[in-house]
């Protein structure tokens, strides 16, 4: 029977949040004839219930310790797992493990994979895609010739199911053992100091027109006076070495949709609003009036940030 | 002169792909709908991938730190595409190969990946593939998995640093949350990212000397590529639809005599959305 594998991830040790969208996405296209909704998780009991929770019908577990080696080292315990679903579907999240994974996976069984996609449909019984590109000034509607269609899925572009604790799913160990000829040497990971950049209510972000690093001072600042906030940069000021890469939003960074979105002397290229075009409410402090970013935004203040951020830092304590 | 060991040689293809310029402005990227492609905006010429040329960077920086070797530059596309190749012949490569036939017009990422095995099959041993993270095109980013998992070797994506270690690199990522280093035995397949930095930038004296480095042609038979593989009706993602998403601008512009009176107009109009 066909049916919809969705490829989990966890992080520090939990089902991470793209697990449960792709979730969200699998109910959808299940909702519209393309069967029942899998899910393969390298972890135990605990990741697989939260994964029924959330709307899988059958879970297969593998190994937990394949959730920090190279994507490659999961290869066959997701093979295993399509395989005995019998699904045509498989859908990744587009992060770094899904990025390396859901190639490798689609070139073994010679079939395309559409990356980072933004709707999925069924029609005709078949998977119909969209998905941003030329830096997101395009958008694309791709099928399959094989039967096997693989798609990774754009963080933030479906919500989660409603966690239901009552919905129950066969859990199936799978003894699949993977290894890669590639060895992890170290990892770094970024300090976060607060909330993470894709969970914020508020995100200031900040661009190259802040002239130097110190002008990220007064973003913190800023964010520092909102509730929920965090900051983000665009590619250019990461680039420059202003604020670390894990900030940066946009194509090839983070992906965010918060409800406040407060760009600070940032053009809007398109491959920066890829990453932040899904915000409730954008907000531009710009000295050019027909910078792209104005136009996207609902209240816009063409000005010199340099004068604008502290007055609104300033303004903001005073509202309380 | 001290001798090396030839096991230091160092054997590097690199991969390059010619695109419409990513920076175009929006007001000038425009599609036909009907064909399903880009028209290519007046006046903009096409460039280098942006992150091409940093793998062309990583590949020199390998074959001068080891001394000896190769860098031969493969490139997929129209005639125009030779001006990428000749892109990194100036920068210091050695030799190209363009990989160009009427049948390989509309052909998708994956089939590019086949035919890009095929040719570094033909062209022989080599100790490492270089590549960008994705090409700003379609932004795929999965032609350096295709070729690795053509030719049996291991990828690995998005470097920032690459370090040869005898038979092996050290390659440091970019991950979602930080960074990783990892290494991998060659041959292998590694995708380069911006964060890797600026690539040197080819002087007149070298753009001279690259018209005189040879770049051969090869087409699908020369690769061995089957018709029925080709073109676009050969592509494993069929391109439905291709289109420019719609956006309008509903902006109101924030009044004020000054900065500081623009910043309370703002924060009072914040306020009253209840967005703080
Ligand atoms: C393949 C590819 C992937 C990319 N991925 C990303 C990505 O993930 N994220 C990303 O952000 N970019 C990405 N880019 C880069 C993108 O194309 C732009 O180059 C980049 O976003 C520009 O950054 P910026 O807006 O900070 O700088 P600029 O475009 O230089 O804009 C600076 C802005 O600051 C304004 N300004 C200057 N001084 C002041 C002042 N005193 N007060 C107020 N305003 C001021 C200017 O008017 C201008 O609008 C990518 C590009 C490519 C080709
Ligand atoms: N037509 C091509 N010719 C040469 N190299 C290519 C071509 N297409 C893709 N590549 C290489 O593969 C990388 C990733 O491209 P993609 O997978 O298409 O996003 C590019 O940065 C290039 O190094």
């Amino acid at each position: 029977m066909p049916g919809i594998l969705i490829v989990a991830e966890t992080s520090a040790g939990a089902v991470a949040p793209i697990s449960f969208e792709l979730l969200g996405a699998a109910r959808q296209l299940s909702a519209q004839g393309a069967g029942s909704v899998s899910a393969v998780v390298a972890g135990g009991e605990a990741e697989a219930k939260a994964l029924i929770a959330h709307g899988a019908e059958a879970v297969y577990t593998a190994d937990a310790a394949l959730a920090g080696q190279p994507a490659d080292a999961s290869l066959a315990a997701v093979e295993a797992a399509l395989q005995a679903s019998g699904a045509d579907i498989v859908l990744v999240g587009t992060t770094s493990f899904g990025r390396d994974l859901g190639p490798a996976l689609a070139f073994r069984q010679k079939t395309g994979i559409a990356m980072d996609c933004t709707e999925l449909k069924i029609e005709g019984g078949r998977l119909r895609a969209t998905r941003g590109c030329y830096g997101g000034n395009a958008r694309a509607e791709h099928t399959w010739k094989a039967p096997l269609q693989i798609a990774t899925v754009k963080p933030k572009s479906f919500d989660a199911p409603e966690p239901d604790a009552g919905r129950s799913g066969a859990i199936t160990a799978s003894g699949a053992a993977g290894e890669s000829k590639v060895k992890v040497l170290g990892v770094a990971k970024a300090e976060s100091t607060g909330i993470r950049l894709e969970d914020a209510q508020v995100v200031v972000s900040g661009g190259r027109g802040l002239g130097d690093e110190s002008g990220f001072r007064a973003l913190e600042e800023l964010a520092s006076v909102l509730p929920q906030a965090a900051v983000g940069a665009s590619r250019a000021a990461c680039d420059l070495g202003w604020y670390p890469p894990a900030a940066q939003v946009g194509l090839t960074g983070k992906v965010v949709s918060p409800n406040l979105y407060i760009a600070i002397a940032i053009s809007g290229a398109s491959q920066h609003m890829a990453g932040m075009a899904g915000s409730k409410n954008i907000v531009a402090i710009n000295k050019d009036p027909d910078a792209n970013m104005v136009k996207a935004a609902k209240f816009a203040i063409v000005d010199d940030y340099k004068k604008v951020v502290p007055a609104l830092i300033e303004e903001i304590k005073k509202l309380g | 002169m001290r001798r090396r060991r030839p096991s230091e040689s160092v054997n590097i293809i690199v991969c390059v792909k010619q695109i419409p310029d990513p920076e175009t402005p929006a007001a000038s990227f425009k599609v036909d709908e009907a064909a399903k492609k880009v028209i290519p905006a007046q006046g903009i010429a096409p460039v280098v991938n942006p992150f091409d040329p940093q793998a062309t960077e990583a590949a020199l920086r390998l074959r001068d730190a080891a001394g000896e070797g190769k860098v031969t530059v493969i490139s997929l596309g129209p005639d125009s595409a030779r001006d990428a190749i000749k892109h990194a012949l100036a920068m210091g490569a050695d030799e190209g190969v363009l990989l160009n036939d009427p049948s390989f017009e509309g052909i998708d990422n994956f089939q590019t990946a086949v035919a890009l095995a095929k040719a570094i099959q033909k062209i022989g041993a080599f100790d490492l593939i270089l590549m960008g993270r994705s090409a700003a095109d379609w932004d795929m980013g999965v032609v350096p998995a295709g070729v690795g998992q053509l030719l049996g070797v291991p990828v690995v994506t998005v470097a920032k640093a690459i370090e040869r270690n005898g038979g092996a690199v050290k390659v440091d990522r970019v991950l979602d949350d930080g960074f990783q280093t990892v290494e991998t035995p060659l041959p292998a397949v590694v995708s380069v990212s911006n964060e890797f930095g600026e690539p040197r930038y080819p002087q007149l004296r070298q753009i001279m000397l690259a018209a005189k480095k040879t770049v051969q042609v090869w087409g699908a038979a020369d690769i061995g590529m089957a018709a029925d593989e080709l073109g676009a009706s050969g592509r494993w993602l069929p391109l439905d639809a291709l289109y420019v998403p719609k956006v309008e601008s509903n902006v109101e512009i924030i009044e004020g005599e000054t900065p500081e009176e623009k910043a309370r107009n703002l924060a009072q109009k914040l306020r009253a959305a209840k967005l703080i």
